[in-house]
Parts: C-alpha cells; sequence; structure tokens
C-alpha cells in the first residue's frame, strides 16, 4: 500500500472517508482547521456533503441528526468547542447515535491558549456533559495510530451506538508523518441501521430519543447505558507497554505524551535506569487491570504520570494503582510540551516542579 | 541512526519547507521520518520553526530537547537554538542574515554560515535561500541523500510551480558545493 | 339519504397516531397537529417525513405525528433537521417548534437554517409564552403581558421588545415561504392549514426554506377560558403580530 506524507489532521480525513465516512459538520478552531479544509475539499468528490455550521452547537446537533438519519458522520473541535458540543454528546449518547468525534486538544481554562494539551482528559473520559454516560475514548499517539483509530471507531460506533472521541492535540494533527491508508470499505456493506429515521415506509415508525418522563423507563434505559459501558470494558481494553518487564519505574502517558516518553524511557535506560512505560490507548474504558497487573507482576517500585494537564490522567492511574506503590505526578498544563531531556532529569531528581515550564 | 533537525526563520522564508523536505526525502528513502511545526500567530509575520526526525527505527518523541542539526534563517533562530544543539552536531545558518557575534559561536559544533541571500540572488531568485541552506545541511549532516532530496522536491512543489524544480537544483548544489 | 350517497367529509389522519393528547384543554396544538398531518397526509408524504420535535409543550410530538421522528435538545430542531435533510435529500423533513424553543435559545439555529436556505419546514408555534415550564416570559410575550417571571406585566424597559420571528427571518434571502397565521377561528384555521400545505409543497419543489408562525392560544398560562383565549388571540395577539404570507418565492422557482 501506498505510503504518504499526512499531516494528521487530514490523515485523519481521509481515513474517515475510507471508514466510510460522507457527511462532516465542522466549525474553524485552531488547532483543527485543516481537518474540516480538508473535508470541505474532498467529500464532495466522494458524493458526500461537508457543511460548515454556525457553531459548534450545531454541528453537533446536525451530527445527531445525520447519525439518526442512518450516516456515518463526523465532526471535530477543539477543546472550548467540545465544550460546546457536550449538550449535543449527551443527546447522542442518550439516544444512542453513532458517530465519531475528533477533539484535537489545547490549553484551557477558558479561551486558553492554542498550544497543545491533554487538560481535555476528564471532559473527554468521564461523561462531560450531563447525565450518565460515556464516550468510547481513543488517544493515538502517531498519525499512522490516528488513521487506524478513526477507521476502527466508525465501527466501534455502530458496535454500540454510541459516540467515539478521537482525542489528539496539537501536536499530533500538526504533524507529519508517513502513513497508508487501509482500502475503502464500499459503503454498501456498511452495517444496516433498521433503527434510523429514513421514512416509515412497509414498517412502523423510528424515533429518535433520549427523553423519558418515567423515572423507572429511564433508570432501565440507564441500566441499558450501563451494561453497554461495562461490555466495553470487556472487550475495548487497548494498551500498549515498552520496556516494561523489568521497569523499576513505570511512566504512564497516552498520545503525544508517551511517544516523549518513550524517549525517557530509552534516554534513562542509555543512563541505567530501568524506566518503563504503560501507554493507555483507550482512555474509556481505562485499561484498569492491565495496569494493576504490570505493576504487580514485574516489582515496578514508583509509577510516575506525564501528562500534559494539572492532574486528570492521574486520577485513573492510581484508582489501577491502588496505592501499592507512590504515584507522582508530573503534570505540564498549560500548552507547554515537555522535552524529554526536562523530564529525564526530574526523574533523576535534578529539579522540575508541577506546572513549571525548566527553560 | 537518528537525525533531529530544527529548521528556524522568520515565517515566509521557507523554513518549514526546508523540513518537510528532509522529511519526504527521508521516507522515500524508506526511513521513519516525522515533521512537527510550531504553528499558531508566530507563523504571521514571527518566527516559525518545525523539527524532523529522521530514523531507522521507530521516533519516539517529535519533539525534540537537543537536535543533532539546526539550520537558522535568522538572528533569533540561531540565538535560540544554538545552545541546544547536541555536541558534534551541525549548524548551518544564513550568514548574511545573522550578525557574526563571536559570542555566538560554539567550537563543538560544526558551524557552516553561509551567505545564502546573495547566492540565492545570484542565482536569481532570493527565495530559493532556504534551499542553500538545505544543500548545506544535506552535504555536512547527511541525513538523506542529495538524490532523495531533489525527489522530495517535486512532492514538496506544487506541480504548477514545477518549473521553478531547475533553479531548487541549481541552489541544492551550491549550497553543497560549499561544504564540499 | 340513501347509503349510496354517503362521503367520508372528515376523517382520522393517517399522520397522527391513535395517542391522546396530553395538551391542555383549549390549547391550540392539538389543532396545529392535526393541520400538518392533513397536509402530510394529502400531500402522501407521511412514509418519507422525517419530522423534528423541540423542547416545550411540544415535546412530546413525536408521540402524535405517525412517520418517523427525532427529538431535538432545546432549540437545536433546525440544525438537527439540516444533518438529516443532507443525509436524506429526498425525505420530507420538518421540525414543530415553540417560541421559547424557535425565538430564544434556538435563534441562531433558525436563522441560519433559513440563510442557507435549507430545504426543511419549520412549524413554528407562537403563545407568547413558555407553556411547558409554567408561564414565562418568551421572547414573543407581548408588552404589558403578565407572566410569572414578569409578574407586573412585561416592560421594554427592563424586558426589551418582543420579537417578530417571521418578519425577521423574511429579510434574508433563503427562505422561500414565510407565513404566519393564527388559530382562533374556523376560517382562520382553515387559512392556516393551506399555509401549512404550502410550506411543504416548497420544500417538494426544493424551493428552500419554508416556515408557517402558527399564533396559538395558551388559556392555562393565560389564566383564560379557552374561549376567551381565542378571542385574547385575535384581537391582541394577531394585533401585533399580523397574519399574511411574508415570502412567497415558490412560483418564481416553479415558474
Amino acid at each position: 500500500m501506498e505510503r504518504r506524507l499526512m499531516k494528521g489532521n487530514e490523515a485523519i480525513g481521509e481515513a474517515a472517508i475510507a471508514a466510510g465516512c460522507r457527511y462532516f459538520f465542522g466549525y474553524p478552531i485552531t488547532p483543527q482547521n485543516e481537518l474540516p479544509e480538508y473535508m470541505a475539499r474532498r467529500l464532495p468528490e466522494v458524493g458526500g456533503v461537508y457543511l460548515q455550521a454556525e457553531s459548534e452547537v450545531s454541528a453537533i446537533n446536525m451530527v445527531y441528526g445525520a447519525a439518526g438519519a442512518g450516516a456515518r458522520v463526523m465532526t471535530s473541535s477543539s477543546s472550548p468547542g467540545i465544550s460546546l458540543k457536550q449538550e449535543g454528546l449527551s443527546y447522542i449518547a442518550g439516544a444512542e447515535l453513532p458517530c465519531v468525534v475528533v477533539n484535537m486538544v489545547r490549553g484551557g481554562p477558558g479561551l486558553g491558549g492554542i498550544q497543545p494539551a491533554q487538560s481535555d482528559y476528564f471532559q473527554a473520559t468521564k461523561g462531560g456533559g450531563h447525565g450518565d454516560y460515556h464516550l468510547l475514548v481513543l488517544a493515538p499517539a502517531s498519525v499512522q495510530e490516528l488513521v487506524n483509530l478513526v477507521r476502527e471507531a466508525f465501527d466501534l460506533a455502530d458496535k454500540y451506538r454510541n459516540p467515539v472521541m478521537i482525542l489528539g492535540d496539537g501536536v499530533l494533527g500538526q504533524m507529519m508523518e508517513p502513513v497508508t491508508i487501509a482500502d475503502p470499505v464500499p459503503v454498501a456493506s456498511l452495517p444496516a441501521k433498521p433503527w434510523a429515521t429514513t421514512g416509515a415506509q412497509d414498517r412502523p415508525a423510528n424515533l429518535i430519543n433520549s427523553l423519558y418522563i418515567d423515572p423507572l423507563e429511564l433508570s432501565a434505559h440507564n441500566a441499558k447505558l450501563i451494561a453497554k459501558y461495562e461490555r466495553m470494558a470487556r472487550e475495548e481494553l487497548r494498551f500498549e507497554r515498552y520496556c516494561a518487564d523489568d521497569a523499576e519505574i513505570l511512566l504512564v502517558a497516552y498520545g503525544i505524551t508517551a511517544r516523549i516518553c518513550r524517549t525517557v524511557v530509552d534516554l534513562g535506560r542509555q543512563a541505567g535506569l530501568k524506566l518503563g512505560l504503560f501507554r493507555p490507548i483507550s482512555l474509556f474504558p481505562f485499561p484498569y487491570a492491565p495496569l494493576a497487573d504490570l505493576i504487580a507482576e514485574v516489582g515496578v517500585n514508583k509509577v510516575i504520570c506525564v501528562e500534559m494537564s494539572a492532574g486528570q490522567l492521574v486520577e485513573d492511574v492510581r484508582l489501577a494503582v491502588e496505592g501499592r506503590v507512590p504515584t507522582v505526578l508530573y503534570g505540564y498544563p498549560g500548552g507547554v510540551v515537555p522535552l524529554p531531556a526536562e523530564i529525564l532529569s526530574r526523574i533523576k531528581g535534578e529539579g522540575g516542579a508541577n506546572g513549571v515550564r525548566r527553560s | 541512526m537518528l537525525h533531529e533537525i530544527i529548521s528556524a526563520g522568520f515565517g515566509g522564508q521557507g523554513v518549514l519547507l526546508v523540513g518537510q523536505t528532509l522529511a519526504y526525502a527521508g521516507m522515500l528513502e524508506g526511513k521513519e521520518v516525522s515533521w512537527y511545526p510550531s504553528y499558531g500567530p508566530e507563523m504571521r509575520g514571527g518566527t516559525a520553526n518545525c523539527t524532523t526526525v529522521i530514523s531507522t527505527g521507530p521516533i519516539g518523541s517529535p519533539v525534540v530537547s537537543n537536535p543533532t542539526a539546526l539550520v537558522a534563517m535568522n538572528q533569533p533562530s540561531l540565538e535560540k537554538f544554538l545552545p541546544t544543539v547536541k555536541p558534534g552536531g551541525v549548524v548551518v545558518y544564513d550568514q548574511s542574515l545573522v550578525s557574526s557575534n563571536p559570542a555566538l559561536l560554539r567550537s563543538d559544533v560544526k558551524m557552516i554560515g553561509v551567505e545564502a541571500q546573495q547566492i540565492a540572488a545570484r542565482l536569481g531568485n532570493s527565495k530559493v535561500a532556504n534551499i542553500i541552506l538545505l544543500g548545506a545541511l544535506v552535504k555536512a549532516a547527511e541525513p538523506v541523500s542529495l538524490t532523495a532530496v531533489q525527489e522530495a522536491l517535486k512532492m514538496v512543489l506544487p506541480v504548477r510551480r514545477h518549473n521553478l524544480l531547475p533553479l531548487n537544483y541549481a541552489a541544492l548544489a551550491r549550497g553543497a558545493e560549499i561544504v564540499a | 339519504m340513501s347509503a349510496g350517497r354517503e362521503r367520508l367529509v372528515a376523517g382520522y389522519p393517517e399522520s397522527l397516531t391513535e395517542q391522546a393528547f396530553h395538551y391542555c384543554p383549549g390549547c391550540t396544538h392539538g389543532i396545529a397537529h392535526r393541520l400538518v398531518a392533513e397536509a402530510l397526509d394529502a400531500l402522501g408524504l407521511r412514509e418519507r417525513t422525517i419530522g423534528v420535535a423541540s423542547v416545550g409543550c411540544s415535546v412530546f410530538a413525536y408521540n402524535y405525528f405517525n412517520c418517523d421522528m427525532q427529538q431535538a435538545a432545546h432549540g437545536r430542531a433546525p440544525a438537527v433537521a439540516t444533518g438529516i435533510k443532507r443525509v436524506l435529500p429526498d425525505a420530507v423533513v420538518f421540525t414543530y417548534q415553540g417560541d421559547g424553543d424557535l425565538a430564544s435559545i434556538g435563534t441562531a439555529e433558525i436563522v441560519h437554517a433559513a440563510a442557507r436556505g435549507e430545504n426543511i419546514t419549520v412549524i413554528f408555534i407562537n403563545n407568547t409564552n413558555y407553556g411547558m415550564t409554567g408561564g414565562q416570559m418568551a421572547p414573543t410575550t407581548l408588552i404589558g403581558q403578565k407572566t410569572t417571571t414578569t409578574p407586573l406585566g412585561r416592560v421594554a424597559e427592563n424586558n426589551g421588545y418582543p420579537i417578530r420571528m417571521a418578519e425577521m427571518l423574511a429579510t434574508l434571502d433563503g427562505p422561500a415561504y414565510i407565513a404566519r397565521v393564527s388559530l382562533h377561528n374556523a376560517q382562520a384555521v382553515v387559512q392556516a392549514g393551506r399555509s401549512i400545505k404550502k410550506a411543504f409543497q416548497a420544500q417538494l419543489e426544493r424551493a428552500g426554506f419554508s416556515m408557517v408562525e402558527v399564533l396559538s392560544t395558551c388559556p392555562t398560562n393565560w389564566g383564560m377560558t379557552p374561549v376567551k383565549a381565542l378571542e385574547h388571540l385575535e384581537k391582541v395577539v394577531a394585533e401585533y403580530y399580523r397574519v399574511g404570507v411574508l415570502v412567497d418565492r415558490t412560483k418564481e422557482v416553479a415558474g
């Protein structure tokens, strides 16, 4: 297959089209604009529709309508825009509609900044909007993995009738790497959606809805959703271990930070430190047991959670570690991408603090 | 083999193109590559930079603390990144745009000053100063072959600009000659 | 009169389910539902129609319309309808929204759907208050009108002025058909039915965005008997919100 050098944001677009996505509802925000721009160029060529909505709020509700009509559909944004989409995501999760949402995270809170960050971990993995629900969240660490997970995301969205979020960051969206994109799925071969609202011809009318006014009915609906999330936790755990088999100090990081930590592990091992890396790829469901097992298995004596945020991922890491070994946070919020050398010197006890860039 | 190259200068000088060309060339040689640009308001008239990593093995961090090579097209870029270059690394800079302050220079890296603006002007187009520096870098640091760079330029330049390929090849060769 | 000369002059619309309405006594939502259903029946559209219910008294509209339905978040029905229509351009897509939904929280969505000339039909029920939540002030509440959040009556200095949505949207180039109708008496209801049918026809012609603003009563929250509410609708509400056709570009397209 052809190997192409592509920007992360553009590669998402091509991977989505290959996965059978023909509808994209966008709204501009840095650092993800290359994706809607790519879709605006490419979708008309494959008989699809790109539409720029009047707001992120509208865009996610257009996704709701299109997903309810049975289409493979996508939207993308970055942190402040994702906050605006949370209302729609709650409705989409409640109405059990499949769709894929890309979040190229930037620093916050508020308008924050435009540089890469991971400070949307909470709003991605913990529901984000109102009500008891979860998105299935996948965090790629390379452009090729981004492409592979976008393809998978559409299948998982259909499998669970649940929104799937690709959680990236400014680095992943802006960087170029060689990728191969798998052959397009024939749109005709996509799973049938007999529940979709396509016109009630020769069948009873279909309804896409998240309203259950009777508390007993709503609690039954909640139970159904919970069972779905439990199934995800059984079937969709994704993670990677790097140099972990004899690690004494285990780094835990996802996305681009995990890439950086991989270099830290290499540098540390050259310097005689037994470093290892655990990288969650599915952030919801979070691989609690595989992380706990690893720690028990190999005699890790310290866990370091490295994230480009002020302590979000570390909460799940601590839930997995359950106090068995000390777990510390190296947090780099604000759009500061930690460099391998600065993480390593902090491991060596040469300084560095959460939220403070050594420069 | 691991090359970590930072290319930096003012927006509009073509520093991102230098990095992209290196990345394409690496990919054409079957290597692992990554290219990461600075982005945001600094792009518009301010300073721009990008990091290109070329490796025979999987690439860890696409952002680097200590590059093996630096292409600097202005004074602030040289001041910012020169201290970070690994000892034994290669630094190519545009001498026409950088004041030769001896305090700036390092003796533990290979410093290559190139009168890129003047050479580009003599070639008839000041816009190829970046390609001259690229030629010098490729010759001095050998992250990829000059042939691969020539092929890569065909991919980086849009087809409607392919009439400029001979000029770019000439600029590449002139840059390489300076190092030879 | 012999059996042979009997003919059906009124029936139950196929596009309505048999579910009894939950609306308050005297509320005109039921009439508006029926007019929509009759238009779908008359044009033979039920099996290719997708309706979008909004948030407000008509939130349960999906229980009453016997066609595929989606229930939308508050104010977002035009965006949801846009998503459906872009996927299914041959389907007939309508929203059914109240004045709090359309004229307050959903102004961005309705303005931009209209500006895009989105080929959908909007049924906009204007009863000058938030009925579902207990009769609070709406953007359409008249000056002087008492609501639970304007207990002394709406005062322009504090609450601003009512919005005439039909006129506002009529300034745009996207709409193909915009009309305001009222349900205060039988004659008005017949006229309302014609306008609603016309709006769906505009969509079938792919002429662009169509909307019918339906002036409606809310006897419960207005604190009036149903009959008094109908009088109020005719004499007071329709005085401020004048009925009529504001945009009709359907002929241009047809011609």
